[in-house]
């Protein structure tokens, strides 16, 4: 049982101490990783996913339950506590969807894995435009369809206690159905984002500078209440998108409509 | 003398993945010489000495690298005991993958990287199948779901095998791999040892299945290597 992950402050880009000496979190948080591109958040990703123990290019230590991952468990269980979901928008290993999600439900130890690659192929399809199927190539899913199936197979298939999100919100994808499916229940939930929804919905946020973790904040009441209110600005935003997408024109009507559904929604 | 292994395809980061591993060695003090074996060219020796490691180069030519590597092994280690090294790392440029430059009681480390394909492993053969260390580079292009896919494909084929990811541009992983170094076997010498895998097809007498290590066990078309460290550039 993981009762809490604690990243020791190693060292910036310019080899000082990072400000901030640990940031402690705790299953059933969001935590989000704010900062300037190249500011080192997919650094901090990175170290979690790695278990660092003094030996990545920030130098920090992740520990879980105030113990070094090494006495915590064995290498191999160590990196199942563990699923992220990258940067990267493309699928390169030349396979079919169903190889692939078997290989990796193997690879994880899982018993029913033909369910499970079915029900991550099911909620893919869930979360991405045009459905993608068992016998596609990988290699021949879109940016958006490959997101879907990462996000997918991070969420049911990995089903990790220790969830590592690396940008979702240029995935296509809905942003917010997305982090709610990978961040479940009861798990830590590092969200690298630029997106200051998500920034605002997190309990806390780590804020990056040249490398290091430079600041620790909390999000404030007004905050949230903010968060609330940007939700729905999103969520008027997204219904417009749909409808672009969908072959539909935005007659000044149809966005006078939208706002007033979403006004009505607001006083509801 | 430790003597180490490295081959993998090329362009996997086997020199990037050996620079970052040898810095770490060197803050220890410990003296390293290094061997670079490779076919018409290579300009890897200049990264090598920027360590200030003594290096030495040998060009196969018309014949297989794996082949002249090995005719060459007693005479390798020789210049490796003349600079008084601890640690002589053997860097191959094996090009069919049919040979495995692997020895029986020396580390072995192959390198592949995760962008080179899902059947890689299977194909690159005994230089993956009779390697101690698989290293596995560039994770950070692909998911983390291929790179358990990839792992979990060379684990298929090697299940002895100890995999390490390590990140070739940053370094990430190479601390691990600097721990197998120096936790592998110091030798006195490589004559009567015998290679992991045999190397058929026809020019030496390793060609034709010959295994053990020596001049006395080398006839027809071997090329002997010369000896010395590489001037400057």
């Amino acid at each position: 049982m993981i009762r809490k992950i604690a990243v020791l402050g190693g060292i910036t880009k310019s080899g000082v101490r990072e400000t901030l000496r640990m940031v402690e979190i705790y299953p059933g948080e969001i935590v989000a990783v704010v900062g300037p591109t190249g500011s080192g958040k997919s650094q901090l990703i990175s170290d979690i996913e790695y278990w660092a123990d003094g030996d990545t290019p920030s130098r920090r230590q992740i520990q879980i339950n105030d113990q070094v991952p090494a006495e915590f468990a064995v290498e191999t269980s160590l990196r199942r506590l563990v699923a992220e979901i990258s940067q990267n928008m493309n699928f390169v290993i030349d396979m079919s969807v169903r190889d692939f999600l078997l290989l990796h439900a193997e690879s994880r130890h899982i018993e029913n894995a033909l369910e499970v690659a079915k029900a991550v192929v099911d909620c893919a399809n869930q979360l991405t435009g045009e459905p993608l199927m068992m016998d596609d190539s990988l290699t021949a899913l879109s940016g958006g369809q490959s997101r879907a199936l990462m996000v997918a197979d991070v969420a049911l298939l990995s089903n990790a206690p220790i969830v590592l999100v690396d940008e979702i919100e240029n995935a296509g994808i809905n942003r917010l159905s997305a982090l709610r499916l990978l961040a479940g229940r009861g798990k830590v939930v590092l969200v690298v984002t630029h997106d200051p929804l998500l920034a605002l919905l997190a309990d806390k946020r780590i804020v990056m500078q040249n490398g290091g973790m430079a600041k620790l904040l909390t999000a404030s009441p007004s905050e949230k209440v903010l968060a609330g209110r940007l939700q729905k600005i999103d969520t008027v935003l997204c219904e417009l998108r749909e409808r672009i997408r969908l072959g539909g024109e935005l007659t000044p009507e149809a966005i006078k409509e939208v706002t007033w559904t979403d006004a009505q929604r607001v006083s509801a | 003398m430790r003597l180490v292994i490295v081959a993998g395809p090329p362009a996997t980061g086997k020199t990037s993945v050996m620079l970052h591993t040898l810095r770490h060695i060197l803050t220890d003090k410990i003296r390293v010489a290094v061997c670079k074996i490779d076919c018409l060219e290579t300009s890897d020796h200049s990264a090598y000495r920027r360590l200030g490691l003594p290096i030495m180069v040998g060009l196969s030519d018309y014949i297989c690298p794996d082949h002249f590597y090995v005719s060459n092994l007693e005479e390798i280690f020789a210049w490796g005991e003349k600079q008084q090294a601890e640690i002589l790392v053997v860097e191959t440029a094996g090009l069919c993958h049919r040979c495995a430059p692997g020895i029986k009681g020396c580390l072995s480390i192959c390198v592949v990287d995760n962008l080179s394909g899902i059947d890689t492993p299977k194909k690159v053969g005994p230089v993956l199948t009779t390697a101690d260390v698989v290293v596995v580079t560039k994770g950070d292009i692909v998911s983390q779901a291929e790179r358990e896919v990839f792992r979990r494909r060379i684990e298929m084929v090697n299940p002895a095998t100890h995999v390490l990811e390590i990140n070739g541009l940053t370094g990430q992983g190479a601390l691990r791999l600097k721990k197998v170094v120096l936790a592998s076997p110091s030798i006195e010498g490589v004559e009567g040892r015998e290679l992991r895998y045999p190397m058929p097809s026809a020019v030496c007498s390793y060609c034709n299945g010959e295994t053990v290590i020596g001049s006395r066990y080398q006839m027809g078309n071997v090329k002997k290597i010369v000896c010395r460290e590489v001037s400057n550039d």
